[in-house]
């Protein structure tokens, strides 16, 4: 059974004053998740990303198309007891502390009143809130907030999680904490939908991954297999100056640093590159096949969308490269 | 379901109950309340009236003013920093969150009130020394200022189900002005003639009729209130408060919270 | 589920159907409190009765609050008027705060007057708080030459201050569009004659002038008063003739017809005959059919004040209004 079923989901809004222009903030979207994967949604702020997310969670409706979770229709309000959800920036009641935010969410997931507590302190814990159980949350700084938020979303044990741009407000520190939960939770055989447009998380956590620009679906699949697609190339390194001209001569990017020299060249021109620093009596240390990164295929798919559309410089300069 | 209201109602209480601003809104009533006695030696042999009518008209004015601030915050204030979402992501219906925040806020208000008339009963008791048998009148006019306070916490939440904080306020307060005239528009309406005429009667039984319930000044004057009055400003009450939230909810089921 | 389709959530079916019947019952509710409370709420008191505090509890929409407290007094006259109620005291507190309020309300000075000056049960029978009212109005409103003809009006009728009344006609008529009867009625004040004239010529105006219709009904029943006490002098003029030429007095309208004075028996407004006392005094039939007559009153009757149903029916018959 898929996770999260999509299909022919539709968005769109009426703006203007008389309400007369439609904007379209999702267009067409069919995608499934399966269990038991991380999936990244990503794309540039503005992709439509939380209008999905929101979608899903019943707080916005569509104008066409429907969805399911767990096999169950997104409008059976019982779905969401095994749903977790951390909204894009949280915030939460300034009154309250830590400890009762959490209890109050898992007394509306319907956690048994005995487990409450115990497991508000474990959630809190296992986000790096502990200590911090008694102070009300007006007094949380912003990756405290976020941190919470990851807490209540987790505290009824769901079996799915939407996190919409997790890792936004941390430090690096904090980052990598968070990527660490989302493994962990995986692990436990968790179902992790995410939204970004930090790249790097996506490429470091995701299974599988679906990019999203301008309210529209432009690619999906596998990490690996999205960047295999793309990387036809090899870099061979070797020791050995002597055989350098005749690699370069095979029409690649050559560097040498003293007696060590590199080049990618072309799978289909990796043999000829081998006999030639062979020939030379060159002394081959590594072939291995360059991957493209995740962003640079973003960035393809988001330019393809754009020239339809144009000004891809624009939408490219929004995305965020981290490390 | 009812569990989740509940939760919803005591935690919108417990949030209410902790904001500093009700603590100045409900320290500045009992001040008031309590000094006037004070305003009661000024005018000689009046001290009973202006005590009642100053301590009753602050604690409706009070009350009202913290319904209408804390009633606003109630869902647009939830939307706007997305705690809503969290709710709504769980097993919550829309519906039954509206419910839950109505309770809760008619649960500070009640507490509220409770409070600020001990502090006015503890001022009439420094001023007679003596509760007479008229005073039970003075409990009659609190019962029908927290009345309005149920249809003021409908009203604010159905403008706030779909309008913006500030907006909110200014229509809550609009109606609460207008709701005590609603019988002068009838008057009104009586002079006008045609689609005038429907218009004005139309508009005056929309508008919450908080003119029967204003027995203020004739608890003050130590004249009874009629058992009748009671009964039918209850059921005023009662249906009033059901058709606001009926029609918040009916606005809130279909809202896209954007 | 699709944006349209929530309306066909069960939970929309119950709140639509309790909000139409909560509405009705709160509707019917109001009324049945609006009932109840002429004698819970209704009662002879002002409770705030410095204008000063009404200003500034009205916020600055101090011409609403006038509206509403001009409603209030129509309303309270209408009220009392309908008792039959001789005491009208705060009717001058009620247009005080109301003229306090908007100065510029020229309908609380005109109608207002009125309900002042009239003997009771017509009026509050305040002519002099009339008198200070419009005055008040003038000062207020100098340009506006309809409270001038309202100030002179009171003076002739209600209080029979022929000398005030022309200085009031004099001055108004001074105003730029001032209608031109404004010197007619002066030059008739200062003439201290055709007092019936006058009157007439006052309530055919008012008569014509307004929309109100208790205002027309009270000139209408004037000015068949004045109707009557024009036959009735004539009347008289006759028999005192009657007398002078054969040195008795007749004893049936039939002597006069003879004279060919007469056609037949004269008949009043209401279409029955005059009646011809013994000693030759002419008087109506039946007094309760006209109230304000000063003329004809029958022997042991009092002159009335109030258009009681007699006197209403007189009012409906058919060509008895003024062309």
């Amino acid at each position: 059974m898929n996770a999260i079923e999509i299909s022919g989901l539709q968005k769109s809004y009426s703006v203007g004053f008389f309400r007369k222009t439609e904007k379209v903030a999702l267009k067409d979207l069919s995608l499934e998740v399966h269990e038991g994967e991380i999936f990244g949604y990503l794309g540039p702020n503005g992709a439509g990303k939380t209008t999905t997310l929101k979608l899903l969670m019943g707080l916005m409706f569509p104008t066409r198309g429907w969805a399911k979770i767990l096999g169950k229709d997104i409008d059976d309000p019982l779905v969401r007891a095994s749903v977790g959800f951390l909204p894009e920036q949280p915030y939460f009641y300034d009154y309250l502390t830590a400890a009762e935010l959490l209890e109050y969410y898992a007394q509306l997931s319907g956690v048994p009143a005995k487990e409450r507590g115990a497991r508000a302190r474990k959630m809190l814990e296992r986000v790096g809130l502990a200590g911090s159980e008694n102070t009300q949350l007006r007094k949380f700084s912003k990756g405290m907030l976020q941190r919470a938020g990851i807490a209540q979303a987790i505290v009824h044990d769901p079996k799915i999680l939407f996190l919409d741009e997790p890792m936004s407000g941390l430090d690096p520190i904090g980052r990598r904490e968070v990527r660490d939960l989302i493994q962990e939770l995986h692990d436990e055989g968790k179902t992790i939908f995410f939204s970004t447009h930090i790249l790097s998380d996506a490429e470091t956590l995701c299974d599988r991954v679906a990019v999203l620009n301008k309210g529209e679906l432009r690619g999906i699949g596998v990490v690996a297999d999205l960047l295999a697609d793309s990387g036809n190339k090899v870099e061979v390194v070797w020791q050995g100056s002597a055989a350098t001209a005749a690699v370069c001569a095979l029409n690649a990017e050559c560097h040498t640093t003293g007696e060590i020299a590199r080049a990618i060249v072309a799978k289909t021109m990796l043999d000829a590159a081998i006999d030639a620093i062979r020939r030379a009596k060159g002394n081959l240390i590594s072939v291995t096949p360059v991957q493209t990164t995740l962003e640079e295929y973003f960035l393809k798919r988001i330019e393809q969308g754009a020239t339809a559309g144009g000004n891809a410089k624009a939408d490219s300069a929004v995305l965020e490269v981290k490390t | 379901m009812l569990a989740r209201i509940g939760h919803i109602a005591y935690n919108t209480y417990r949030e209410a109950v902790r904001d500093r601003v009700l603590y100045n809104l409900v320290f500045f009533a009992l001040l008031l309340v309590g000094s006037t006695p004070l305003f009661g030696q000024i005018s000689i042999g009046l001290e009973r009236i202006v005590l009642v009518n100053l301590g009753l008209t602050s604690i409706s004015i009070f009350g009202t003013v913290i319904a209408i601030f804390i009633g606003i915050g109630l869902v647009s204030k939830e939307i706007e920093r997305k705690t809503l979402y969290t709710v709504l992501s769980r097993p919550v219906r829309r519906w039954e969150f509206l419910l839950g925040k109505y309770f809760g806020l008619a649960g500070t208000l009640a507490v509220n009130t409770f409070f600020m008339a001990i502090g006015f009963f503890a001022a009439l008791l420094y001023l007679n020394h003596a509760f007479g048998r008229s005073d039970g009148q003075l409990l009659v006019a609190i019962y029908f200022i927290v009345l309005q306070f149920l249809i003021i916490t409908a009203i604010t939440l159905l403008f706030s189900s779909f309008s913006s904080p500030l907006l909110s306020a200014l229509f809550a307060f609009a109606l609460f002005f207008i709701g005590n005239f609603a019988d002068d528009l009838r008057g009104l309406a009586g002079i006008l003639k045609g689609t005038q005429h429907w218009l004005v009667m139309g508009l005056s039984y929309l508008v919450p009729n908080f003119g029967a319930m204003n027995v203020i000044s004739q608890v003050a004057h130590e004249q009874a209130v009629s058992g009748a009055l009671v009964l039918q400003n209850s059921i005023y009450a009662l249906f009033y408060a059901t058709a606001a939230l009926s029609a918040a909810i009916m606005i809130f089921e279909r809202r896209n919270l954007k | 589920m699709s944006q349209s389709a929530i309306f066909k959530k069960p939970v929309m079916y119950v709140a639509s159907g309790l909000l139409l019947a909560s509405m009705t019952m709160a509707t019917l509710t109001a009324h049945r409190l609006d009932e109840m409370r002429p004698q819970a709420t209704l009662m002879d008191v002002i409770y705030i009765q410095s204008p000063r505090a009404v200003k500034v509890m009205s916020l600055g929409y101090t011409g609403l609050a006038a509206c509403v407290y001009w409603t209030r007094a129509v309303q309270y006259f209408g009220e009392k008027h309908v008792l039959r109620s001789k005491r009208l005291d705060l009717l001058p507190k009620l247009l005080d705060l109301t003229v306090s309020l908007d100065p510029h309300l020229l309908p609380a000075y005109e109608f207002g007057a009125i309900f002042l000056a009239q003997k009771p049960p017509e009026g509050a029978g305040m002519p002099d708080e009339a008198v200070k009212l419009v005055e008040r109005g003038i000062r207020a409103n100098p340009d506006y030459w309809k409270l001038y003809y309202s100030l002179g009006f009171i003076h002739f009728i209600e209080r029979k201050d022929y000398k005030a009344a022309e200085k009031a006609f004099d001055e108004g008529s001074k105003i730029p569009g001032a209608h031109p009867w404004m010197k007619v009625m002066a030059a008739a004040m200062a003439a201290r004659a055709g007092d019936i004239e006058s009157a007439r010529f006052l309530w055919t105006q008012i008569y014509e002038g307004s929309d109100d219709k208790w205002i027309r009904r009270n000139a209408l029943s004037r000015l068949i008063a004045l109707r009557v006490d024009d036959d009735v002098i004539h009347l008289d003029k006759m028999v005192q003739g009657y007398v002078k030429k054969t040195g008795s007095s007749p004893s049936s309208w039939q002597n006069l017809v003879a004279m060919g004075w007469l056609q037949g028996a004269p008949l009043d407004p209401a279409g029955e005959p005059y009646e011809l006392q013994p000693g030759g005094r002419v008087v109506v039939h039946d007094i309760s059919k006209f109230p304000f007559i000063e003329h004809g009153i029958p022997e042991g009757e009092n002159r009335s004040e109030f258009i009681g149903p007699a006197a209403d029916k007189v009012l409906e018959k058919p060509g008895i209004a003024p062309k």
